[in-house]
């Protein structure tokens, strides 16, 4: 079974504090990044099972860092849990625009943290659970086409 | 413009006082007696050379037969015939709400009704009013910097609380130290949300004071244009209509006030679609790029010209991303506003003195390119143009006589690089949230934190 780990780009300590606490608390390695200038480096290096974005940050917004995310080759798949503000619609619209797996409106019930998370994840967790037994390459080059 | 109906009623109270006949005064004139009764009856307009010969045989000047409080009234009354103060309604684009020929009897409704005419322009003018600082409001809540941060602050603290304070409540075998944590947390998160809270009163209440004034009659054209996409694809035919006859189409432009400024704006967007021709236009700016300069020395026109013709091109033409457009007189005076989103520019105040805009008016006849980062919850990137010249560029001499007016432009359109270095602005200063900006005149409202 492959590790379940998520990088949390958030830059208010408190909400991170939570949400690691409880993602940590459900079997998750929880990484957190509060830069979001850092963020896709961060991203690169630990290679997440998803990444959960907070949508304002200081200095660069996520909607940014989901862009350049996207436009990866490799990352670009990544699944990402955008955190946007209540009612926000037209946040919301331009996080659907810019790549965003799934939202989660603050303030949020620290299960939905923690049930958005793994829906998002369960297709990626899924498919390498499929290629790990057989020992094969790298998860993204086989399944698909080698039949 | 037509003379009002109460010049007859005028003319008639004064013959009255004056105890002439009607047959009299018409011979006076030169009119028939019959006539003369319609006009006294408002039923008929009176004309430039019959009101002097009026005048004079009734001893007053011209104006005290024509002039008066009665021209605020029909304006108030034309904008209630237009729908006015409805336009966020089923009105919208759409036509006045009264018959064009019953507009027509406008004199005749103010002759025979007085009292409820004025009922009526006093009922429109407080809808105005009103409706003025409506928007004022949801333009407030929609894109104040500072209400914006204020609710993400609140947000983000009751987003903190909730957390923390169900992990306490739903875990019951956690450890000492995390609980310790997680208490000093919520501590310190309700004092933060406290004074969010307490900041945004004071900010309300700030609101309350401050004036919601807004130059009416630019609005009504800036809406107008803003409603047909800011192209006007009559002007692009062979043989286009007049701008009068355009803006006697347009009962949103109720104000004369903004069918003057109309008057202005559409003949010189008809001489520049003239100088510019749209297909012809379109096949350069596809060759050139989106290059003010390079499109003026190939048409050979004015800087202005080219700006504004790219302001107003078609949606989507040529791939052309969206482009604002802001002019201002050698006041620094917005004199027209095309907005973009993310780019707000302000109603009533002045924009933000670090804008090219007003760098181009102190070096005239220089191209500025600059990047720009609009301040706001989501800093926005932006590329900008501006120039200056002579206003009007060509055309009129210049006179030694008379001083040298200014004009200075603005296009902006989404950057779509972010690695060159930007210029941060703002809007303007009052909503800015750079607070320690260099090009600060006042302070911004959300210094009050």
């Amino acid at each position: 079974m492959a590790e379940k780990q998520v990088l949390l780009v958030e830059d208010e300590p408190n909400i991170a504090e939570a949400i690691r606490f409880i993602l940590t608390r459900a079997g998750w390695k929880v990484s957190v990044e509060a830069s979001g200038a850092a963020a896709l480096a961060r991203i690169a290096t630990l290679r997440p099972t998803a990444v959960i974005l907070d949508l304002m940050l200081p200095g660069c917004s996520g909607l940014e860092i989901l862009a350049q995310l996207r436009a990866d080759a490799e990352l670009g798949r990544t699944p990402v849990l955008m955190l946007t503000a209540r009612g926000q619609v037209r946040d919301r619209e331009a996080a659907a625009a810019a790549g965003a797996s799934a939202f989660l409106a603050k303030p949020f019930a620290n299960a939905d943290v923690l049930s958005a998370l793994e829906a998002i994840a369960a297709p990626v967790l899924a498919g390498s659970a499929l290629a790990d037994p057989a020992l094969a390459g790298p998860a993204l080059s086989g399944s698909g086409k080698a039949v | 413009m037509a003379r009002s109906a109460l010049t007859g009623t005028r003319i008639r109270e004064r013959r009255l006082t004056l105890k002439l006949r009607q047959a009299d005064l018409a011979r006076a004139v030169g009119i028939s007696a019959a006539y003369l009764n319609l006009i006294e009856h408002n039923r008929r307009r009176v004309s430039e050379p019959l009101l002097d010969s009026f005048a004079k045989a009734l001893g007053v000047a011209p104006m005290a037969l024509s002039e008066g409080a009665e021209s605020a009234l029909f304006e108030a009354l034309r904008e209630a015939a237009a729908g006015v103060g409805l336009t966020a309604g089923p009105a919208v684009g759409g036509g006045a709400l009264i018959d064009p020929s019953e507009l027509e009897r406008i004199e005749e409704f103010v002759g025979r009704f007085p009292g409820w005419a004025k009922v009526l322009a006093a009922r429109q003018a407080r809808l105005a009013a009103l409706e003025r600082v409506v928007e004022t409001y949801s333009e407030r809540m929609g894109q104040d910097p500072y209400l914006l941060d204020a609710l993400h602050e609140v947000l983000s603290a009751v987003t903190s609380l909730r957390s923390g304070a169900a992990i306490l409540v739903e875990t019951p075998d956690i450890e000492p130290e995390w609980q310790a944590r997680f208490l000093a947390s919520i501590a310190s998160e309700s004092l933060r949300l406290s004074a969010a809270a307490e900041g945004l009163v004071a900010y309300l209440d700030s609101i309350e004071a401050t004036d919601s004034a807004l130059a009416a009659p630019q609005e009504q054209m800036e809406a107008w244009l803003s409603a047909r996409g800011w192209h006007l694809p009559d002007f692009e035919r062979p043989d286009p209509p007049d701008p009068a006859a355009l803006i006697a189409q347009a009962p949103e432009l109720a104000a004369s006030a903004a069918r003057d400024l109309a008057q202005a704006y559409l003949t010189r967007a008809l001489a520049d679609s003239r100088l510019l021709p749209l297909k012809p236009f379109l096949a350069a700016l596809s060759e050139t790029g989106l290059d003010p300069a390079r499109l003026a020395a190939r048409f050979g026109a004015p800087m202005a010209a080219v700006f504004r013709r790219l302001a107003t091109l078609p949606e989507g033409a040529a791939n052309l991303p969206p482009l604002g457009l802001v002019v201002c007189d050698g006041s620094g005076t917005l004199t027209l506003r095309r907005p973009l989103p993310g780019f707000a520019l302000p109603r009533s105040a002045a924009g933000c003195p670090l804008w090219p805009l007003y760098e181009a008016l102190s070096r005239p006849m220089q191209p500025l390119r600059l990047t720009l980062d609009m301040a706001g919850r989501l800093p926005q990137r932006f590329q900008s143009w501006a120039f200056a010249a002579p206003r009007p560029p060509e055309g009129a001499a210049a006179s030694f006589d008379a001083p040298v007016l200014m004009e200075a432009m603005m296009l902006v359109t989404p950057a779509t690089s972010r690695l060159e270095t930007a210029r941060p602005v703002g809007t303007s200063c009052r909503v800015c949230p750079r607070l320690d900006c260099a090009g600060r005149r006042e302070p911004s409202l959300i210094a009050a934190r």
